[in-house]
């Protein structure tokens, strides 16, 4: 199978075809080849397939919510190519068997790569060590560990754990939340928290973690990665541990580059979330920190909820957001047409980096003849109305439903298969068949 | 207003109109015949998910003096726990006939959610929601002010000019955050006085002047000290070290209640702590309005319902 490319500007800047065969890019150029599918992208950018660090794709234990397969799919329509499946399943991913298991089910529904992520601690409970050699040296080849959802609290397993985990040159991707002062924090702790009348969830308690964590790293000379960084104040700790040499990296999600804490002001679940939404500085604060390296990534931390947990009281709500879908085009919208960063760099944030942290071969350099044919074409100037149409996970809890969101992915080629053609995803059985 | 959720939600003008109508209340419960037809045929639903007899009590007297049916929900935490929703527990009191839901819930937005979302077509009322609001109480609170301090002359009057302390646990306290939006609303002064950890962070916006002790306060020879029920695993749970301290500190006793104005008055929302956010002697004084807030909350809530009842929009 022969896939040539017609016209698309190579991460948004001269325009070239592309010839794919099989599941490799074979030529670039100015090409005359003939092939057996040909899509015109003029208009269109060429990116290199997404990545995404961070997501939960529910399964097992949590399919009514998302499924791998219906996770998969919410990627490739989000221009995604390879996924990194969080730990928090139930049972929970802390076992060889158990990521292999998510791995060959992701394999089996073809839409993207799925990469599992390794608990830290067995059970998430954060006081022993995961299998972690056991999953790093599975037939998954886990390279990322996360107990994310929750964070690795104690201050010495957490030194221990980043010592054994770069054993096996893998990393730590925290999620930090000091347990104790955001206890039963809600939201943002200031303005709106005081307003409402619910339990304030305090930056401190990110920005003493990641501090604390940045330390024992260095001392220990091992990789941490931090996700979802929510703080103007965290920007500030990640900057000094990376000016010091310290081996962190970070990620931000779409939400907290876009939404502000004041949406939680009439109590809409739909923007409950963890860590929870800030306030407009700190949103200014990431998307300077993307823009000059601070942040090395964006990741989705697609959080997919059933209905019943999200059309509840705030209280009883979940926390978490899907995002998958609308990642590329938040970005976009908050990063690109803001003047923060030009397309080179969303490849950067959204699939060079990613990979390099998650170890995936393939994406170290995009769009050039003889590396996997992992691409996806977006149309930057369709512009429109975000609903929940545009969504093809198990759960419809985005917090986009009714903006303005610019950029459409007309195709996703995952390994020289189409996923997502002519702006609309393929069937399973088509993906899986190809 | 259809539903009363928050004092947020007034402007000066309907405030007055409701405390106006208050006193109209009042007259008919000082008559031989103390009921007003207004709710005949009407049922009010008191759903609590939270105890609070006082104002439940409350709340069924006043709708019984309006002639409405009254019917009592109540629960000890939510009935999430034995697998129905909170939609659905609503949804099932309205399908029997709620006219009006008058909702206390121990979470914080409840009411607002209740409303937002139209799980239900009946007038929601909220009784307290979590650590957010209180307008019913706020309200009653406005009234026993002006009452006091305006006399005879109260109907049609504002709050200008009058200063209020607010004392202790600003942080947990929904009677607080009511009655700093509401007092605000209705033209009076407010201060609060508190310890850092009951404050909460960030509320340049309720634009009060923010003390550290009672003592302070009471220098400023304040019209009102609203005192606020302390729960005690407050102390527990290291928000202040000890009883005795808080009340050294923030307690109304009787040497701050002879350093006020003789005019002065005292609140608190009950139920109270003795000896610990007031002394006995401050509650059973002349200045104290404990007893006349109670009375007031019949007659505010009677008022409420009235307004209520005239506007389904």
């Amino acid at each position: 199978m022969t896939i040539l490319i017609r016209g698309a500007a190579l991460l948004g800047k001269e325009t070239a075809d592309i010839l794919i065969d099989g599941d490799t890019i074979r030529d670039i150029g100015s090409l005359t080849a003939s092939a057996d599918r040909v899509i015109d992208a003029h208009g269109l950018i060429a990116l290199p397939g997404l990545v995404d660090l961070h997501a939960h794709l529910r399964e097992p234990g949590g399919e009514g919510s998302e499924t791998i397969l219906s996770g998969s799919r919410a990627a490739a329509a989000g221009g995604f190519t390879t996924v990194h499946a969080m730990a928090n399943t139930s049972p929970v991913a802390d076992t060889a068997e158990l990521v292999e298991l998510v791995a060959e089910r992701g394999r089996h529904a073809g839409y993207v790569q799925v990469r599992p992520i390794g608990a830290v601690t067995r059970n998430l409970a954060g006081e022993q060590l995961a299998d972690i050699g056991g999953m790093a040296h599975s037939a998954a080849a886990v390279t990322v560990f996360s107990d994310d959802g929750k964070c690795v609290g104690d201050s010495l397993v957490m030194r221990r754990a980043l010592e054994y985990v770069a054993t096996f040159d893998g990393v730590i991707a925290q999620h930090a939340q000091d347990p104790r002062l955001a206890i039963d924090g809600v939201v943002n702790e200031g303005r709106v928290s005081s307003e409402l009348g619910l339990r304030g969830w305090p930056r401190v308690a990110e920005e003493s973690i990641i501090a604390r964590d940045v330390l024992l790293a260095e001392y220990v000379g091992a990789r941490l990665h931090i996700c979802h960084v929510s703080t103007a104040g965290s920007v500030d700790v990640i900057r000094w541990a990376k000016k010091r040499g310290i081996s962190v990296t970070a990620e931000v999600t779409p939400h907290h580059l876009l939404l502000t804490d004041d949406r939680a002001l009439a109590y809409d679940p739909v923007y409950k979330v963890n860590p929870p939404l800030r306030t407009s500085e700190d949103v200014e604060e990431l998307r300077r920190a993307v823009a000059d390296g601070t942040i090395d990534i964006v990741a989705t931390d697609h959080a997919p909820h059933a209905n019943s947990t999200k059309d509840c009281t705030w209280h009883d709500a979940s926390f978490g957001m899907v995002g998958l879908e609308s990642a590329l085009s938040v970005v976009q919208h908050a990063l690109v047409d803001t003047g923060h960063i030009g397309w080179i760099d969303v490849a950067r944030v959204l699939s060079v980096t990613p990979a390099e942290i998650g170890r995936v071969d393939g994406y170290a350099s995009p769009l050039t003849v003889g590396c996997p044919a992992n691409i996806t074409l977006v149309d930057p100037a369709r512009s429109e109305s975000w609903s929940t149409s545009r969504l093809h996970g198990g759960s419809t809890n985005s917090p986009f439903v009714g903006f303005t969101l610019p950029g459409h992915v007309m195709s996703t080629i995952f390994r020289g298969i189409e996923t997502v053609s002519d702006g609309t995803l393929v069937a399973p059985e088509l993906v899986r068949n190809a | 207003m259809k539903h009363l959720i928050s004092t947020r939600d007034f402007t000066t003008d309907t405030a007055i109109a409701i405390l106006d109508t208050a006193i109209d209340m009042v007259d008919v419960r000082s008559r031989d015949v103390k009921k007003l037809p207004t709710l005949r045929g009407k049922t009010v639903a008191n759903v609590f998910f939270e105890d609070s007899t006082r104002t439940r009590l409350s709340f069924e007297a006043a709708a019984l003096a309006l002639s409405a049916d009254v019917t009592t929900f109540t629960t000890q935490g939510s009935s999430v726990s034995k697998g129905e929703s909170l939609k659905d527990t609503l949804q099932t009191l309205e399908a029997m006939g709620a006219d009006f839901i008058v909702l206390r819930h121990s979470h914080s937005g409840v009411a607002t959610t209740v409303a937002n979302n139209n799980w239900v077509d009946a007038h929601i009322i909220n009784a307290g929601d979590g650590t957010h609001e209180h307008p019913t109480q706020a309200l009653l609170d406005a009234f026993t002010i002006r009452s006091r301090l305006r006399g005879d002359d109260a109907r049609g009057k504002d709050l200008a000019g009058i200063s209020v302390v607010i004392v202790g646990d600003i942080l947990h306290s929904r009677v607080a955050r009511s009655n700093a939006l509401l007092l605000k609303t209705l033209g009076a002064t407010v201060t609060l006085a508190a310890p850092r950890t009951l404050l909460p962070r960030e509320i340049e916006g309720w634009d009060a002047t923010v003390v550290s002790t009672l003592d302070e306060a009471i220098e400023t020879k304040p019209d009102v000290v609203m005192t606020l029920r302390v729960q005690k695993e407050r102390m527990t749970s290291g928000f202040f070290p000890s009883e005795s301290e808080f009340s050294a500190l923030w307690g109304m006793n009787h040497s701050r209640l002879s350093r006020l104005p003789s005019t002065s008055i005292v609140m608190h929302p009950g139920p109270m702590n003795r000896g610990l956010e007031i002394s006995g002697s401050v509650a059973d004084s002349p200045q104290s309005t404990v007893t006349e807030q109670v009375a007031n909350g019949v007659a505010l809530r009677m008022a409420v319902l009235y307004t209520l009842m005239g506007d389904s929009r």
